[in-house]
């Protein structure tokens, strides 16, 4: 058990601070330190591009897909790096966290040929279309569907439906879409895993206006939209399986960008409580003091998952993850409004937009919810992690 | 960086948790507790047929060597069955004389300690004043004191040894509520005290020692708690399931799991960055501390209101765990107060 670095990996966080601090005081000076996902959106994709043009863009993949096959412990020092100086969070997330490595692990040798380079090079930006207004908690249940069709000679999947919480919908180009292909099947059978192209007639989009005022989710309607045959990964009917192993990677190294952030936040909190005075109040001091705990031991425990060498078991840190820090989040918020006071409570500026404290508070309680709210993950909790017996269900 | 047992690291800790599965049994922890709080032939094997005593106390000193994070995984095993042996008197005392004692106190007392042939212990709260190196007045709520033959005590500006048997000290030992750990008060009356030569080397390595010791234990203690309480939420059945089925018991299970989790991270954590010197390591013992306790203390009532009616009974063993973890929370000072000391490495002092 180790948990310091070697020289060379230090030698790695030089390099990866040096460029990062360099492109955050030079040419993308005008992003630094935005904490939401919408704003600048445009700038922002320049930005991913400019991180896959110097071979920053996805580390952890294999070279011959864009990538630097980084070691996990380089992976973690760059995670950290990033937020370090200042670089807002990844508007092509889910395409380098979730996409690729689903592409990766599942696709044909011609679909990681097709797709990995332009999330390498931060010129495919890609969105989740999952939960429905019928299916969120209950995500299997969906109903939006897809038939293969001739049109044009070729072999087509059309696909007719809705999908809600598209977050970032409006600024992706591709779309991994959840659809029933199997007529009258229901549940996780017959569904299957498409990735389709944003930009046709048959997906249209609507913004959803948040409890922070901001609209970073959509909802994506289908009408005949369509798809080329091979865009399907896996098989028809292997959708259930492919998507739940994509859920999987949502707890891999991005964890710890996402920890740098909440770093970010909570010496935000910290700075505020000395300014203001609140950082001599016991009860308050208490509070910090247990954010920062919880907040190392995010960090611990997304060390031990990156460390674990023995995948035959059940990772006890990985299947906890999600609702520790939904929850930690979530506290931080309601710590951040008490460190504030009223002046949480008013903006200070022109129309309905937060500073970083008073948007987590608001934010926060979209994080108990998406990706499995905290009740779906004590049941995952309880009956992947602890063997429990399953809630009997009613007929769908 | 590689946050996960060696394969030496994950042998000793399955020896561990071997020896006291097969040993550390309720009847026996039961029979510790209606006599002095220990397990003497459990303790003789702890310290000579496994060579426990002397992981992470440097060889030099008569130890095996190794480090905290191999000793956590042994008081981690001891913490999951409720053992009743003086470990924290050994992560404590020992290592206080290891890293404060003079050469003659280190060789006169150190081979004793790990062979089990003496109990060590490190006297708790205290109310004395000092002559020199006489000291009068009482420490409290020793750790093992009923049965310790050597103390380490610490006041203002000094550690020294002390004999059971000094001219000057009795000691009293009161009913505990956590049996498998009686606390005792050592009154002095002008009790020559021999120093040792680092008095705050003592300490700080003392602190260490006896924050992963019970951090360490209270993890295995919670762990215990959570995988009792599923056996019998697979095993009990009401309204015609079992109760684990149910969101209401299942949901309160999830949650212990979330809290054991962390908890295990810190503690190794902590460990860790004792071994490696680390800057981190002041933050990481107050951090282990006081979130594995508070992690236990809920384990262990939930264990007992999950079980319902047999949970209460002196016969089930989940007032072992859940008076353990009371216990674990008030020693080597209470959760406010490791936090506050968070609290001022990462804001200064309170105005």
């Amino acid at each position: 058990m180790k948990l310091g670095f070697s020289p060379a990996e230090e030698a790695f966080r030089a390099e990866a601070a040096d460029w990062l601090n360099a492109q955050m005081a030079g040419p993308f000076k005008d992003i630094k330190g935005i904490t939401t996902l919408t704003e600048k959106a445009e700038r922002r994709k320049e930005w991913e591009q400019h991180l896959g043009a110097h071979g920053w863009g996805c580390i952890g993949w294999p070279k011959a897909w864009g990538g630097r096959d980084a070691t996990i412990a380089e992976q973690v020092i760059f995670a950290e790096e990033y937020a370090r100086a200042g670089v807002p969070g990844r508007v092509n997330h889910i395409g380098i966290e979730l996409a690729g490595p689903t592409i990766l692990t599942f696709g044909t040798e011609a679909q990681k040929a097709r797709f990995l380079p332009g999330i390498a090079k931060g010129e495919t930006i890609f969105c989740q279309g999952f939960s429905e207004p019928g299916a969120g908690s209950d995500l299997a249940s969906v109903r939006t569907k897809g038939r293969l069709e001739t049109i044009d000679g070729a072999k087509n999947w059309v696909v007719n439906g809705q999908k809600i919480w598209t977050s970032l919908a409006h600024i992706s180009d591709w779309i991994f879409v959840v659809t029933r292909t199997e007529d009258g099947s229901r549940g996780p059978k017959g569904l299957s895993f498409l990735m389709m192209d944003m930009a046709q007639p048959g997906i249209e989009i609507r913004p959803i206006q948040q409890i922070n005022g901001d609209a970073e989710f959509n909802e994506t309607f289908f009408t005949d939209a369509h798809c080329a045959e091979d865009s399907i990964i896996g098989a028809p009917g292997d959708g259930w399986k492919i998507a739940m192993g994509l859920l999987a990677f949502e707890r891999g190294v991005s964890t710890l960008g996402q920890q740098m952030a909440f770093r970010n936040e909570l010496d935000e909190i910290i700075a505020a409580a000395k300014r203001n005075g609140s950082a001599a109040d016991p009860l308050i001091r208490q509070r910090i003091a247990k954010a920062e705990i919880g907040l190392r031991l995010m960090r611990y425990g997304a060390l031990r998952m990156l460390s674990n060498r023995d995948h035959s078991r059940i990772d006890g840190a990985a299947l906890t993850y999600k609702i520790q820090w939904a929850s930690w989040r979530r506290n931080l918020g309601e710590l951040a409004m008490d460190v504030l006071g009223q002046a949480g409570e008013v903006t200070g500026g022109d129309g309905y937009r937060w500073g970083t404290l008073p948007n987590l508070f608001l934010y926060a309680r979209a994080d108990t919810i998406y990706g499995g709210t905290n009740q779906i993950q004590r049941n995952l909790i309880a009956e992947r992690g602890l063997g429990l017996p399953r809630e009997p269900r009613g007929d769908a | 960086m590689d946050f996960a047992f060696t394969d030496e690291q994950a042998m000793i800790a399955e020896t561990a948790r071997a020896f006291f599965a097969e040993n550390a049994t309720s009847e026996r922890t039961r029979r510790a507790m209606a006599a002095d709080g220990i397990d003497r032939e459990l303790w003789a094997a702890f310290c000579q047929e496994l060579g426990f005593a002397g992981v992470g106390i440097a060889e030099e000193f008569g130890g095996a060597g190794l480090g905290m994070v191999e000793f956590a995984g042994i008081a981690e095993a001891a913490g999951t069955h409720v053992a009743a042996l003086p470990l924290l008197g050994l992560a404590t005392a020992a290592r206080g004389i290891a890293a404060g004692g003079t050469a003659a106190q280190r060789e006169k007392w150190l081979p004793r300690i790990l062979s089990g042939d003496a109990i060590a212990a490190n006297a708790g709260k205290w109310h004395v004043e000092r002559q020199g190196n006489y000291l009068s007045g009482s420490f409290d709520f020793t750790p093992h004191g009923n049965i310790a033959d050597i103390f380490v005590v610490s006041a203002t500006g000094g550690s020294w040894l002390i004999e059971r048997d000094a001219a000057g000290l009795k000691i009293e030992a009161p009913v505990t509520m956590d049996q498998t750990r009686p606390l005792a008060s050592l009154h002095m009356d002008k009790v020559l005290g021999e120093p040792l030569a680092d008095h705050l080397g003592a300490i700080k390595a003392m602190h260490a020692g006896g924050w992963i010791c019970l951090a360490a234990e209270a993890l295995g203690g919670a762990q215990a708690c959570l995988d009792r309480t599923v056996a019998y939420a697979k095993e009990r059945i009401q309204f015609g399931r079992q109760i684990g089925s149910f969101q209401a018991y299942k949901h309160r299970l999830a949650d212990m799991m979330v809290e054991i989790e962390q908890a295990r991270s810190a503690v190794y954590w902590a460990a860790c960055a004792v071994d490696e010197a680390s800057d981190e390591a002041p933050l990481a013992l107050h951090a282990a501390k006081s979130f594995c306790a508070d992690a236990f203390f809920k384990c262990a009532g939930d264990m007992i209101q999950l079980h319902g009616g047999i949970g209460f009974t002196w016969e089930h063993d989940a007032h072992l765990y859940f008076k353990r973890a009371r216990s674990i929370q008030t020693l080597r000072a209470p959760g406010n107060w490791h936090r506050e000391e968070i609290a001022k490495i990462i804001l200064g002092d309170a105005a």
